[in-house]
């Protein structure tokens, strides 16, 4: 019982909202459109960034951070999109992902120590954030979950922020700008000869997700009130992929969806070990290897995912069978 | 045109050969102090706390030496320390001077094994001393492992890898060149195969660098079995045996054979049933992807967190060479890795299986329709990429230190040079490979160690802007 209520407690908390966010972003990128975006914690790490160091070293408000996040993230797809996106999706996959990486070792160099605290990160972040809680204090839940009065502010706003970009996508989609973008992902040929500028198509839906993800950052460093570079690592990446590919890409609620149940099944499998191992059930597994175990779950969970179901749970299977050219 | 090339890049690679010198990776990762008490003697017993900070009591860890005198503490993150040596734990035939003492200060860059020295003597020798200058007492631990406490006398902490901030830049150019050379060929012998897979498969395999790191690991698990030592002690002393029965030896042999099924395995009972189910390459990627999770986060549970160096060939006698000094062990590790991508570049241009495989990699099809066995070339790729990236992850660990993120790292690096020599061309992955090791090495005389891979990942994005095939890649259209 107690490890359901934990479980349910991060499935619908702010760290599942944050990577809802970031979901809905990759969706974007690979789910409408077909790009293979394998450093989408990267576009987090400059979001989350953009707090750490708008509030944290000139101590500008929140509000014009989070602008400043949005706006690192747009120049970092901008510069990732502009070599690549003329060239086969392979290439795009790789240098997202070691663009990513060089990102995280940029920002925790020493020579970056007075902009971004280096590896110590940055502090404190989000104090104009909770002043500004409008929920009075006390706690707040049901049926054994339970939220703190600023859990539940930080919940409204980032869920809310979920709920914009959900209205936004859905109605980019139905737009005629979605499908340009949809039948890049099916023939990027085909559109070209319709006389669409594929790169340009290509580049706005990258900056488009960059941004999600950049905001989906700024969220975190809201939620942690401290960030650390090294937070940042390549899995988040692929966590987001499970994530997405769970739920079902191309839908709307499918990164919706996905983050929620792969956060209730993490926390459930994490829970699980931990009560064994405290139980001395599990002789052969130490206590700081239940992290890595997740790493591997999520892993093969991919594998087999992308596999057997590649729609997901929602998804459409005939959506999915885009192909790299 | 295309075999001329060829001819000139396998002299080329057959005259580095002939270059002396010194080689010294940075090893990218986390970041520990380590240090071996063995002046005058080794002393097992002392006990060594790191504290964060020049100021602060807060205890980062502690570390009691071992019978070799040896300790080592590992670190959060870069940062300045404290080490401090129980003065309580010394015995009384020794005392630590004044100078250095016994309360160090330490800087610690990212990714860096700082050596950290502590002195001691005999009573007799340290009122001598007292008369005499301060010594810096630290040194870093880039020089490849060979810093213990009799190399520390009188120099300064190294401020780039296996420079002096006191030699000129002349020497620190030219030792940087070797240390880029041995890292370039480390990386040139790791990405052939991954070029060779996705030239035949159209696959970008993101598990090639965790399949670097098994190498490695299973090597130092041959390596430490007491069956291979007692080995290598009946052999002990004879001339060419004593060699070859090394555990390591013996480790890296083993390491390359079961790399190699690793690679033949994914083939035969992962990738070729997915081709089969014709799921999408767009879809094998990211099965590449959680295989990847699969396989480094497995080797982390199985083989812990601890960075390690091989037991073997750890401390040795740098040659001296003109202005370079050169350990025997990169020396060997040049020269091995010379020897296997001449070997593979002979196999790949004069032998039948070797034209099959370049023909795949061309062009699928077309090879296919000339009658060559597309699936048993796809398999003998594999399993060479799987034994290449095997005995790169080894050299890489001998080079630097065994963990199990190093494989990752080095993936990203083997993507700039594949890319660089072209996607695809087993020789462009080598000149790759070379030309980016040498960058990230030479980065470091301008720009600091941590953004040695930065610059690397640059040049890549450069590669991307301007010449998208590579140097090696035939001019084609890529979007």
């Amino acid at each position: 019982m107690d490890i359901l209520t934990i479980s349910l407690e991060t499935a619908i908390g702010p760290i599942a909202a944050v990577y809802v966010l970031a979901a809905i972003g990759l969706n974007m990128h690979f789910g409408y459109t077909g790009l293979l975006n394998f450093g989408q914690v990267g576009f987090m790490l400059v979001g989350a960034y953009g707090v750490g160091v708008g509030v944290g070293t000139f101590g500008l408000s929140l509000w014009v951070a989070v602008v400043l996040s949005i706006a690192c993230a747009a120049v970092l797809a901008l510069l990732l999109g502009i070599p690549t996106l003329r060239l086969r999706a392979d290439y795009l996959a790789i240098t997202t992902i070691a663009v990513a990486e060089a990102a995280r070792l940029l920002y925790r160099a020493e020579f970056a120590r007075p902009l971004t605290g280096g590896v110590y990160g940055r502090q404190s972040l989000a104090e104009g954030f909770y002043d500004a809680n409008p929920v009075p204090p006390g706690r707040y839940g049901v049926l054994g979950v339970d939220f703190s009065a600023n859990q539940v502010w930080l919940m409204l706003v980032t869920w809310g922020v979920v709920g914009v970009a959900l209205l936004l996508t859905s109605a980019l989609m139905h737009s005629p700008w979605g499908r340009v973008i949809k039948g890049i992902r099916e023939d990027e040929d085909a559109v070209r000869s319709l006389g669409k500028d594929v790169f340009v198509y290509k580049t706005q839906s990258l900056v488009l997700g960059g941004v999600l993800g950049g905001l989906a950052g700024a969220m975190l460093a809201i939620n942690q009130q401290n960030i650390t570079p090294d937070q940042f690592m390549p899995q988040v990446t692929f966590y987001l992929w499970a994530m997405l590919l769970l739920g079902g890409a191309a839908r709307t609620f499918g990164p919706v969806l996905g983050p929620m149940v792969l956060w209730f099944l993490l926390t459930a499998f994490d829970e699980t070990l931990r009560t064994l191992a405290s139980e001395d059930l599990l002789p052969f597994i130490d206590g700081s290897d239940i992290g890595a175990l997740r790493h591997a779950f999520v892993g093969l969970a991919l594998v087999l995912l992308i596999v057997y179901r590649p729609q997901g749970l929602i998804g459409d299977r005939k959506e999915m069978l885009v192909n790299v050219k | 045109m295309r075999t001329r090339l060829v001819t000139v890049l396998l002299a080329v690679i057959a005259a580095l050969m002939v270059i002396p010198g010194t080689a010294a990776a940075d090893a990218p990762g986390g970041e520990n102090l380590n240090g071996q008490i063995r002046q005058p003697t080794t002393i097992e017993g002392l006990d060594i706390t790191v504290y964060e900070g020049f100021e602060g009591d807060e205890v980062i860890g502690e570390a009691t030496t071992d019978s070799e005198g040896k300790w080592e503490v590992g670190l959060p993150g870069p940062g300045d320390y404290r080490v401090v040596l129980d003065e309580d734990t010394v015995p009384d035939d020794y005392v630590v001077p004044e100078k250095p003492g016994s309360e160090l200060e330490v800087s610690v860059r990212p990714d860096q094994q700082r050596t950290v020295v502590f002195r001691l003597m005999t009573p007799a020798e340290a009122a001598e001393e007292s008369k005499e200058a301060s010594q810096e007492a630290t040194e870093d631990d880039d020089a490849g492992g060979a810093g213990g406490g009799d190399a520390a006398e009188g120099e300064e902490g190294a401020a780039a890898p296996g420079a002096d901030p006191g030699t000129s830049f002349g020497e620190r150019f030219l030792q940087l060149t070797v240390a880029g050379l041995t890292f370039g060929l480390i990386i040139a012998v790791s990405s052939v195969g991954l070029s060779l897979i996705f030239g035949t498969t159209r696959m970008i395999n993101f598990a090639h660098g965790d399949m670097v790191t098994f190498g490695a690991f299973m090597a130092m698990m041959f390596a430490n079995m007491t069956l291979f030592s007692s080995l290598h002690d009946v052999f002990e002393g004879v001339p060419v045996l004593d060699f070859v029965f090394n555990p390591l030896v013996l480790g890296l042999v083993l390491a390359v054979v079961l790399g190699g099924a690793l690679g033949a395995g994914l083939e035969r009972f992962l990738w070729r049933p997915l081709r089969r189910r014709n799921v999408a390459l767009i879809q094998m990627f990211i099965v590449t992807i959680g295989f990847s999770l699969v396989l480094r986060h497995v080797l982390l549970v199985v083989f812990g967190a601890r960075r390690e160096k091989y037991a073997q060939f750890r401390i040795q006698e740098p040659w001296q060479l003109g202005p370079l000094s050169l350990t025997p062990r990169d020396a060997a590790i040049m020269a091995l890795a010379v020897v296997v991508l001449v070997l593979v570049a002979s196999m790949l241009q004069f032998t039948r299986m070797g034209k099959a495989m370049r023909a795949v990699a061309d062009n699928r099809d077309l090879a296919e329709s000339s009658g060559i066995d597309v699936n048993r070339v796809t398999l003998y790729v594999w399993g060479l990429g799987g034994a290449l990236s095997a005995l790169g992850g080894v050299l890489y660990g001998l080079n630097a230190t065994v963990h199990w993120q190093m494989g990752f790292h080095l993936l990203l690096l083997m993507f700039a040079a594949v890319i660089l020599g072209g996607l695809g061309t087993a020789y462009g992955a080598m000149a790759g490979g070379i030309v980016i090791g040498l960058v990230a090495m030479l980065s470091t005389l301008w720009f600091s160690p941590q953004l040695m891979n930065v610059w690397a990942l640059g040049i890549m994005i450069l590669v991307l802007l301007v010449r998208p095939q590579g140097i090696l890649g035939r001019r084609e259209r890529v979007g």
